[in-house]
């Protein structure tokens, strides 16, 4: 299971991509997008998933 | 003697200090209260050495020196209701609105494409959108590059706070010297009225608990910084009926804590930023409401009265913004730095400044000397350097003074519609000029046409171009005189 960002919401911000324990999350063209290989949901690291936690945009970081 | 005639029109493109002689007289100082704001002699010189370039933390600076901010830390970690991260618009101007974010080496490019440009620039600032602490690698990549470069320049951020307490070492090590804290509230209560959630630890908090780890990690951060010597100015948004009265238990705490000026700015809410705020339709306070409460925090911490809230990424003097002029795609690609129009700069403003000092104390003696008890609101015109020399129509913003017995001093400004655009008057706009001048007697400007003049006085403002050119107190102080004097002293020397 991994995450994805909704491109059209995001603000290009950049905090997901510090953020994420995986190194799941780069910005790549226009915008940033999670690479769903390496994104763990954060399980195992921390309670919640730290993109969707820090994300000024809600339903921006949702299960993909 | 007279003020040297100083023309730094080819130097500085849009400030010109002086195009005619000074009527000034220079004379001592009697008085040990020069105004509300930081005076060089009712401070020690440590304080003053490092806020007397600083246009943001010296009330007398703001008429020689400009700053800069560079949006390069877009990331925040907590969530204002005054705040929306998702739309930033190119013809706004408001805090946290940029028209370009910036790499950090994108950023030095600009800072020295600036640099050799506007010899007034005195200060790099790292502000919104997004938090300069939380976001801290590129934070300090970019004051790491700029400093290399510009050794002189003065370095300064503005943070939320909650990262502030991980960052206060390397800040001081990097030598800044300045940093702005936005404090709200003190009370959780209050706080979580304005914060929806914050990200802390890993993850989110939201209601008094959220507020109440960031307030005490601004607390901490404040002592912090105060301990190490670091300036600190609060910044206050106003929210009627949030935390308008709670803005004066927040003074009294963050001067206990050493914050050296406390700015207490009016909330912006248009439901067209899309802001929380903007769209539930809370109202930001009117100028007449944020003065009254200004005035009531007046001996607690210093206040600033001449904020412009400023967009993330402007250029120039407090007031005006040159960003447009140095957007990326206008630069070199390859920019080196050239100090000598900054070096030309400083020394003519040394000389500047010894006399518009003494025009001053010469102006306070009038209006003591004038025995009357009543006060007086004067709007001025100008583009800088301490002088009345803007037209009444060309004016974006009119800076209010307020005599009194207790001196003359700066109370804030007032942004306003340019009546005249492209050597057409507008009709429109000088009503809505008229109204945002609300309580204020006088008018004083380089020119003014007789039509707006008359349409002024129908609104109960007089306007007069009597005293162009001349040192701002010096004319208030003249324009006193004459007003409540009990022999009318001659306008000018
Ligand atoms: S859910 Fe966690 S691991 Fe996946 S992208 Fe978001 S932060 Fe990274
Ligand atoms: S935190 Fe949200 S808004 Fe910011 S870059 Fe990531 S997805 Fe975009
Ligand atoms: S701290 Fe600044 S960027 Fe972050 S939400 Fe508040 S106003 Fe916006």
């Amino acid at each position: 299971m991994a995450f994805k960002i909704i491109a059209s919401q995001c603000t290009q911000c950049g905090a997901c991509e510090f953020e994420c324990p995986s190194g799941a999350i780069k910005f790549k063209g226009e915008t940033y997008v999670i690479d769903p290989k390496k994104c763990t949901e954060c399980e195992g690291t921390f309670e919640t998933q730290q993109c969707a936690s820090v994300c000024p945009v809600s339903k921006t970081c949702v299960p993909a | 003697m007279s003020a040297p005639m100083i023309s730094l029109q080819g130097l500085s493109g849009t400030t010109v200090f002086d195009q005619s002689p000074a009527r000034a007289k220079s004379g001592g100082c009697a008085s040990s209260s020069c105004g509300s704001s930081a005076k060089p002699h009712e401070m020690d010189s440590a304080v003053w050495e490092k806020i007397k370039d600083h246009p943001c933390f010296s009330e007398e600076a703001h008429h020689y020196f400009a700053r800069m901010h560079v949006a390069v830390a877009p990331a925040c970690n907590i969530q204002c209701n005054y705040c929306n991260r998702k739309y930033d618009c190119a013809n706004e101007s408001r805090p946290g609105v940029v028209s370009e974010r910036l790499t950090p080496d994108q950023a030095l490019r600009k800072v020295i494409g600036v640099a050799n440009e506007v010899p007034q620039l005195s200060v790099l600032g790292i502000a919104g959108p997004g938090d300069a602490c939380y976001d801290w690698k590129n934070t300090k990549a970019t004051f790491q590059r700029v400093a290399k470069e510009i050794g002189d320049i003065k370095l300064c951020i503005s943070t939320n706070g909650l990262a502030l307490p991980d960052r206060v070492a390397e800040l001081a090590e990097m030598n800044v010297d300045h940093v702005t804290i936005t404090i709200n509230m003190v009370d959780p209560r209050i706080g979580a009225k304005i914060y929806p959630w914050i990200f802390y630890g890993n993850r989110r908090y939201t209601g008094v608990e959220a507020a109440t780890i960031l307030h005490e990690r601004q607390m901490s951060g404040l002592e912090m910084l105060t301990a190490r010597g670091i300036l600190t100015k609060i910044n206050s948004v106003m929210i009627p009926g949030v935390n308008d009265e709670h803005l004066i238990e927040v003074n009294k705490w963050v001067k206990e804590r050493g914050a050296f000026l406390h700015n207490v700015m009016p909330l912006i809410s248009d439901p067209a930023h899309g802001t929380h705020y903007g769209l539930s339709g809370q109202r930001g306070p009117k100028a007449m409401e944020l003065k009254a409460l200004q005035d009531r925090l007046e001996g607690g911490a210093k206040l600033m009265r001449h904020c412009r809230q400023c967009r993330a990424d402007a250029v120039g003097l407090l007031g005006e913004d040159r960003g447009q002029e140095f957007t990326l795609d206008r630069l070199p690609d390859k920019v080196t730095y050239d100090a000598s129009k900054r070096e030309t700069y400083r020394a003519v403003v040394a000389r500047e400044r010894g006399d518009r000092l003494a025009a001053k104390s010469e102006a306070l003696g009038m209006v003591k000397t004038a025995g009357s008890g009543k006060s007086l609101l004067v709007a001025v015109a100008t583009k800088g350097g301490g002088r009345i020399n803007e037209h009444f129509g060309h004016a974006k913003e009119f800076q209010v003074y307020e005599a009194s017995p207790k001196g003359i001093s700066f109370v804030g400004h007032r942004k306003v519609e340019q009546y005249c655009l492209g050597g057409r008057a507008e009709d429109k706009s000088l009503d809505g000029v008229i109204s945002t001048l609300e309580g204020v007697d006088i008018v004083l400007c380089a020119r003014i046409g007789n039509c707006p003049e008359d349409r002024l006085k129908e609104g109960g403002i007089r306007a007069t171009e009597a005293y162009g050119y001349d040192y701002i107190e010096t004319a208030i102080g003249a324009l006193y005189a004459a007003e409540f004097g009990s022999e009318p002293l001659a306008a000018t020397a």
